[in-house]
C-alpha cells in the first residue's frame, strides 16, 4: 500500500464494513497475535455499545493475560485480586442492583484459585455475567499448567504432558457450574471463526437481556487459543483448538432457560 | 432513630453502630470470638432499617474481596473477623490499600499463632501496624478500650478511611468484644447518596472510565505511587494521632498499654499509688500513626516505662522507637488468651523498671 493513501481517504460509508466499537478504547492490545482475547472483548463492547449501557455496565477484570481489560474496554472496571471476581462482583451488584455487572477471567484465575468465589457465586445465583476464558494454559506468567490443560497437553509445568495420575484431571467447571439452581443461563462457545463469534455475542446480549430481568447468574465459557503458550501459529493453534480442545470441551448451551 | 443507652457485647455495639453511621454494606464469616457482629446484623434486618446490606460469604477471603468491590464503588462497607481470619484477609487488605480504598475491617483479636485459642489477646499489633499483607503499606488501626469505643471508633474509622481513601482497622480483642457494657449509641446518620468522583458506577459521557486497580507494570510508575502512599501515611501521622493520658501528671513511672490492658493499668496504677508509687498510663488510641511524640516527651519526665500487652511485646518496639534510648523500657505481659492482672503489673513494674 502506498504511503499517500491515508486512512481517511480508504474510509468511506460505501466501502465501510467494519469499524471498531466506541466503547473499545483506541490503544494498542497487549494480547498475542491470533489470541481469542481481542475478539471476546470486541463482541463484549459491541453488547455494550448495541443495549446503549456503557454508562451503567462496572466490570471486573482478572489476574492473567486480561488483566489489563481497563485498557482496551472504555468502561468502569475494577481490577480484582486473583480469583476473586466473582466475589468482588457480588458486592458490586448488591450494592448497586439497578446496574449491569461482569467478571471476565481465564482458565487459572476462575477454575483454579477461584474455584470457591467461583461456585459460590454462581450458587448464590448472583445476578451477574461472568465470561470464562478457557485456552487450557496459563498465558500471561509464561505457559504453565492450568486446571483446564489437557491431558498429555505439555506446558511449562507439565513438560511430558500432563499426567492425570499425578496432576489430576482438566476440571469442567461449565458442567460443574450448570449443576447449581443459582445458574440461569450456562452455555460453551468460542470465538475462531465469524460463525462462533456470532454465536458467542448472541449468548453475552441474552447474558445480560436476563441480568436486567433479575434471573440469576449467567456463565459464558470462551474456549479459546494460545498461539504462544502453545507454541503454535494462529492457525495452527485453531486448528489444534477444534481438533483436541473442542472434543472434551465440547461447544453447546449447558443451561437454557425456559423463556427461550 | 435517636440517640440511646444500651447494654451490649462490644461485637454488638459495632453492628448497630455500623447502621447508624449509615455503612452500606457488611461482609462477614463466622469466628469466635466475633460472630455476634454478624448474628447481630442478620437478626437485625438492617436492609429494612436503612438498606444497609449484609452478606455471608463463603470464606473471610471473599469477604474481604466483597468489601473491595463495595468500597471500589465509593460506598461504605466493612468486614469484621477475628486472628486467624484476618490472616486469611491479608491479601484483599493489601490489594486494598494498593488501590486506596476506604473501607474498616474490625479485628477482635485471639490469642494465637495457628487456631491458637478463642481467648483475648493481643498478638496481631504487628500484622495491623506493620503491613500485615506485602508491600509498603499502612492502614489506620484504631484500638478501643470499651463498648463506648467499639461503637464509636466505627464512624471515626470510616471518616478516616474516606478522608485518605485508605483502609482502617478496628483492633479489638476478645474481651472487649465479648463484655457488656453500657453504651450510648448515635442517632441514625443517612446512608450516603453521593459517590466519590473517582468510584466505578458506570463511565458516564462526562468522564474518563474509573478504573480501580493496584497494578503498574512500569517500576517508575510504582515508586511514584509508593513515595504518593508514603507522603499520605506522613499526613495521617502529622494530623490524626490519638491518645488518652491517665494520671501522667505527677507521673515518676509510666505505663504504655492500649485496649483491654490498659484498663488493667488503670487499676495497676490505684493499686500502685496506694504504696505511694507515682505511676501513669498512656494509652495510644490510634495505633497507627503511633503517639511518638508525647511518649517522647513523657520520656524527659519519667525514669522508666514498663509496657503490658496481651502479647510477647509487639507494641514496645515503637515505644522504644520514640523513646530512643532516654529511659529504660521493658515489656511485660500475659499471651495465649491471658488477661493480665492489675497485680501482677504492679509487680513487674517494681522489678523490671523501679528496681532495674
Amino acid at each position: 500500500m502506498s504511503d499517500n493513501i491515508t486512512k481517511g481517504k480508504m474510509i468511506k460509508p460505501e466501502n465501510l464494513v467494519y469499524t471498531k466499537s466506541r466503547v473499545m478504547t483506541d490503544n494498542v492490545t497487549s494480547y498475542c497475535p491470533g489470541c481469542g482475547h481481542g475478539t471476546a472483548h470486541r463482541i463484549i463492547a459491541e453488547v455494550i455499545e448495541e443495549m446503549d449501557i456503557q454508562s451503567e455496565i462496572i466490570g471486573v477484570a482478572p489476574v492473567g493475560c486480561s488483566v489489563l481489560m481497563y485498557d482496551f474496554l472504555d468502561l468502569d472496571i475494577q481490577q480484582a485480586a486473583h480469583g476473586r471476581a466473582p466475589a468482588v462482583a457480588t458486592a458490586i451488584k448488591r450494592l448497586m442492583p439497578e446496574k449491569f455487572v461482569f467478571t471476565y477471567q481465564d482458565d487459572g484465575d476462575l477454575a483454579a484459585i477461584g474455584t470457591a468465589e467461583t461456585i459460590h457465586a454462581c450458587n448464590r445465583g448472583e445476578n451477574i455475567m461472568i465470561v470464562f476464558i478457557n485456552n487450557g494454559i496459563y498465558g500471561m506468567t509464561g505457559g504453565q499448567m492450568a486446571p483446564t490443560t489437557l491431558e498429555g497437553m505439555k506446558s511449562s509445568t507439565s513438560p511430558y504432558g500432563r499426567d492425570v495420575a499425578t496432576m489430576g484431571n482438566p476440571l469442567k467447571m461449565t458442567d460443574i457450574v450448570a449443576t447449581l439452581p443459582g445458574t440461569y443461563y450456562v452455555t460453551r462457545q468460542s470465538v475462531q471463526k465469524p460463525a462462533n463469534v456470532r454465536k458467542t455475542k448472541k449468548a453475552i446480549r441474552k447474558a445480560l437481556e436476563y441480568q436486567k430481568l433479575n434471573r440469576g447468574t449467567c456463565f459464558i465459557e470462551i474456549v479459546s487459543n494460545c498461539p504462544s503458550g502453545w507454541k503454535m501459529t494462529p492457525v495452527e493453534s485453531n486448528k489444534w483448538m477444534e481438533d483436541t480442545m473442542f472434543p472434551y470441551y465440547p461447544l453447546g448451551d449447558f443451561k437454557v432457560p425456559e423463556e427461550d | 432513630m435517636e440517640r440511646e443507652l444500651r447494654l451490649m457485647k462490644g461485637n454488638e455495639a459495632i453492628a448497630e453502630a455500623a447502621i447508624r453511621a449509615g455503612a452500606d454494606g457488611y461482609f462477614g464469616y463466622p469466628i469466635t470470638p466475633q460472630s455476634e457482629v454478624l448474628e447481630y446484623l442478620t437478626m437485625e434486618k438492617p436492609h429494612e432499617r436503612t438498606g444497609m446490606i449484609i452478606l455471608q460469604a463463603e470464606s473471610e477471603v471473599a469477604a474481604i474481596n466483597m468489601v473491595y468491590g463495595g468500597a471500589a464503588c465509593g460506598k461504605k462497607v466493612m468486614t469484621s473477623s477475628s486472628s486467624p481470619g484476618i490472616s486469611l484477609k491479608q491479601e484483599g487488605i493489601t490489594y486494598i490499600a494498593g488501590a486506596e480504598l476506604p473501607c474498616l475491617i474490625v479485628n477482635v483479636v485471639r490469642g494465637g499463632p495457628g487456631l491458637g485459642t478463642i481467648q483475648p489477646a493481643q498478638s496481631d499489633y504487628f500484622q495491623a501496624t506493620k503491613g500485615g499483607g506485602h508491600g509498603d503499606y499502612k492502614l489506620i488501626v484504631l484500638a478501643p478500650a470499651s463498648v463506648q469505643e467499639m461503637a464509636d471508633f466505627v464512624e471515626l474509622a470510616f471518616d478516616l478511611a474516606f478522608k485518605y481513601r485508605n483502609p482502617a482497622m478496628i483492633l479489638s480483642d476478645g474481651a472487649i468484644g465479648q463484655m457488656m457494657e453500657k453504651v450510648w449509641l448515635k442517632p441514625q446518620k443517612e446512608r450516603s447518596r453521593e459517590f466519590p468522583e473517582w468510584a466505578t458506577t458506570g463511565k458516564t459521557p462526562d468522564r474518563e472510565r474509573n478504573i480501580i486497580t493496584s497494578l503498574n507494570l512500569d517500576p517508575n510508575k510504582q515508586e511514584d505511587f509508593n513515595h504518593k502512599l508514603q507522603a499520605k501515611y506522613r499526613e495521617i501521622e502529622k494530623n490524626e494521632v490519638l491518645y488518652e493520658e491517665f494520671q501522667c501528671d505527677d507521673a515518676e513511672y509510666l505505663f504504655v498499654a492500649y485496649g483491654t490492658s490498659a484498663r488493667v493499668c488503670q487499676k495497676a496504677i490505684e493499686l500502685a499509688r496506694e504504696e505511694g508509687i507515682k505511676v501513669g498510663l498512656l494509652r495510644p488510641i490510634t495505633l497507627f500513626p503511633f503517639p511518638t511524640v508525647i511518649i517522647s516527651r513523657l520520656a524527659d519526665q519519667v525514669k522508666g516505662i514498663l509496657t503490658v500487652e496481651m502479647s510477647a511485646g509487639q507494641m514496645v518496639e515503637d515505644v522504644r522507637l520514640a523513646v530512643n534510648g532516654k529511659i529504660p523500657v521493658e515489656h511485660w505481659g500475659r499471651m495465649g488468651g491471658i488477661v493480665p492482672t492489675p497485680e501482677e503489673a504492679v509487680e513487674n513494674l517494681k522489678s523490671k523498671i523501679i528496681g532495674g
